[in-house]
């Protein structure tokens, strides 16, 4: 059996990816999950300097998932590269370093000084946080707006760029295209769902932002929609992600084009999410008689 | 240790209104230190995320851990209605814990508010191991005459209650408390509302003596990965590099003086 993927000349043992944000480094979970496991490890968005990120409370419960707004909270890139590549280099895993920033500027000078770490395999260009109020959002929902910005990393970025669409657009496809046209390597969605919780005991927003990025199990299907229609928009691989918890959901999304999946609010539920779902998939295969990943992808 | 595991209750009772005092069977208890949590999960799939609980007792020979928690929503509303025999999902033990040895040979306060109360009881059961046990001066904070724990705070210490209602003891916080009973101390260790904290603080401060509190926040992984449970730090914090450390990982005990709050 083969549960290799390759996206954009990259190879990965399996599909199974963490979705940013939510496995910060991988310094945390390696306590619990074999690293070693893993398609690739998507370290939590980094900017040219330190974030200090939103006010608390930034995490809320809402039925079947969970509202945040951590507002992208990092050390800046000098430290991701000095503490924490060197961290997951000791593993036998893909790198993908997710880049945030509030103007094109800043999203280059990350590029630029990742370019010089060849252990990186790849970029996930974050265009898509709905809780940071410059840049990022901006860039992410207004077609034109997004061909600008992938040109301009393109055209610094030595390793190959996924561009992370936001679902918060009317059309999807339209983004999709947007960015494969602009020169974007891989697409990787869903971001997270801007959504809203009220306490009405206290009466006031149950994060601190007022909005918040909706994450799980609740919001699957939409993720599933929007991964088929953009899969099918565009040439270039996609990578699905929203609310994924099993491997039969895992499957779902690389059945609607997925070639590889992520998994974000489910480490915080289940720390070793992420690698039932790599067996899960196996077993998939095996009960199937698959013998290639590749064949199940977009076959429906 | 760090395992999430599928642990078996011991025990449950009702203690207070709508406070819950539950003994779970799990090998966490061999490593658990005082002022460490358990992140306890739902088993309905619509309330996905940990709710984070602080150890109140610890029997390593038992391989026993107990946790008083309160009722604050349809998580713990679950928790409440688990039985003897019943599993429980727990993910421990977290967080860095109350540091004992400061203790050592001094005059400290325990300082307790309301559900904040139940931490207490492991620290002063691990503080009399480092100072004599009429130096443990425990000021528990009440709303009313339902004084959970008192009698087991008693076989660790001097307890002083406080009500909100005058019912029992001095009439108002735990620091109306230190004053009515003209009670002083070299060490503080305190868990409870962020008013109480905040006013912990402050009173250390004037008087020059470290705080040791125990922080709360809404969390979603409890090991430091999510960035969700910060709170505002008087220095860069090594990790962060920002003015933020996790209450996860980094607390949930905090010397009073490096955060702000």
């Amino acid at each position: 059996m083969n549960t290799q993927t390759t996206i954009a000349g990259v190879t990965f043992k399996n599909p199974v990816m963490t979705a940013s944000g939510t496995f910060g480094s991988g310094m945390e979970y390696s306590e619990f999950v074999d690293l070693n496991q893993l398609g690739a490890v998507v370290t939590k968005g980094v900017a040219n300097v330190p974030w200090p990120g939103n006010p608390t409370p930034r995490v809320a419960e809402v039925y079947g998932g969970m509202l945040n707004a951590i507002g992208l909270q990092n050390p800046g890139i000098d430290v991701l590269m000095e503490r924490d590549i060197p961290f997951l280099k000791q593993y036998d895993t893909r790198i993908i370093v997710n880049v945030c920033g509030k103007t094109v500027e800043d999203y280059v000078e990350v590029v630029e000084k990742l370019g010089d770490e060849p252990a990186v395999s790849m970029l996930e260009i974050n265009v898509s946080c709905p809780n940071v109020k410059e840049g990022a959002i901006a860039f992410g929902q207004r077609a034109d707006a997004l061909c600008h910005i992938t040109q301009e990393i393109k055209k610094h970025a030595k390793q190959p760029i996924i561009m992370k669409l936001s679902p918060n657009v009317t059309d999807i496809a339209e983004m999709a295209k947007a960015a494969e046209s602009a020169g974007a390597d891989a697409l990787s969605l869903i971001n997270t769902l801007t959504g809203m919780k009220i306490d009405i005991h206290k009466r006031c927003f149950a994060i601190a932002n007022k909005t918040g990025g909706m994450s799980g199990p609740a919001i699957k299907p939409i993720a599933v929609r929007m991964v088929y229609q953009a899969a099918h928009a565009v040439q270039i691989p996609v990578i699905g992600m929203g609310g994924i918890a099993t491997a039969e959901d895992a499957i779902e999304f690389i059945l609607a084009g997925a070639s590889a999946v992520s998994i974000g609010a489910m480490n915080f539920v289940n720390p070793y999410a992420t690698v039932e779902v790599v067996r899960g998939i196996e077993a998939y295969m095996e009960r199937y008689h698959v013998e290639k990943l590749t064949d199940l992808i977009g076959a429906v | 240790m760090k395992q999430k595991q599928t642990a078996m209750v011991v025990s449950q009772q009702e203690i207070a209104p709508m406070i819950y005092d539950m003994w779970i069977e799990t090998d966490l208890a061999k490593t658990a230190l005082p002022g460490q949590f358990l992140c306890v999960y739902p088993k309905d799939r619509s309330t996905l995320l940990p709710r984070p609980i602080s150890i109140c007792e610890v029997r390593q020979d038992q391989a026993a851990l107990r946790i008083v928690y309160r009722i604050a929503g349809q998580g713990t509303e679950e928790f409440s209605h688990y039985g003897k025999g019943d599993t429980v999902r727990i993910l421990g033990t977290l967080g860095n814990g109350f540091p004992v040895e400061q203790a050592a040979g001094k005059k400290i306060f325990l300082m307790g508010g309301g559900i904040g109360i139940p931490p207490m009881l492991q620290l002063a059961k691990a503080l009399n191991k480092v100072t004599a046990q009429e130096n443990i001066q425990i000021i528990a904070g009440y709303r009313d005459c339902r004084t959970f724990l008192r009698e087991d705070l008693e076989r660790y210490g001097r307890v002083f209650p406080a009500t909100e209602d005058g019912s029992v003891g001095v009439k108002g916080n735990v620091l109306d408390a230190v004053t009515a009973e003209g009670l002083d101390a070299e060490v503080i260790y305190a868990c409870g509302p962020m008013p109480m904290l905040r006013a912990i603080k402050r009173y250390a401060e004037e008087r020059d003596i470290p705080a040791y509190i125990s922080l709360e926040e809404h969390m979603a992984c409890g090991v430091g990965a999510c960035l969700g449970c910060v709170v505002k730090t008087k220095e860069i914090d090594r990790h962060s590099h920002v003015h933020n450390a996790r209450i996860c990982t980094d607390g949930p005990v905090f010397e009073a003086r490096e955060v702000d709050i």
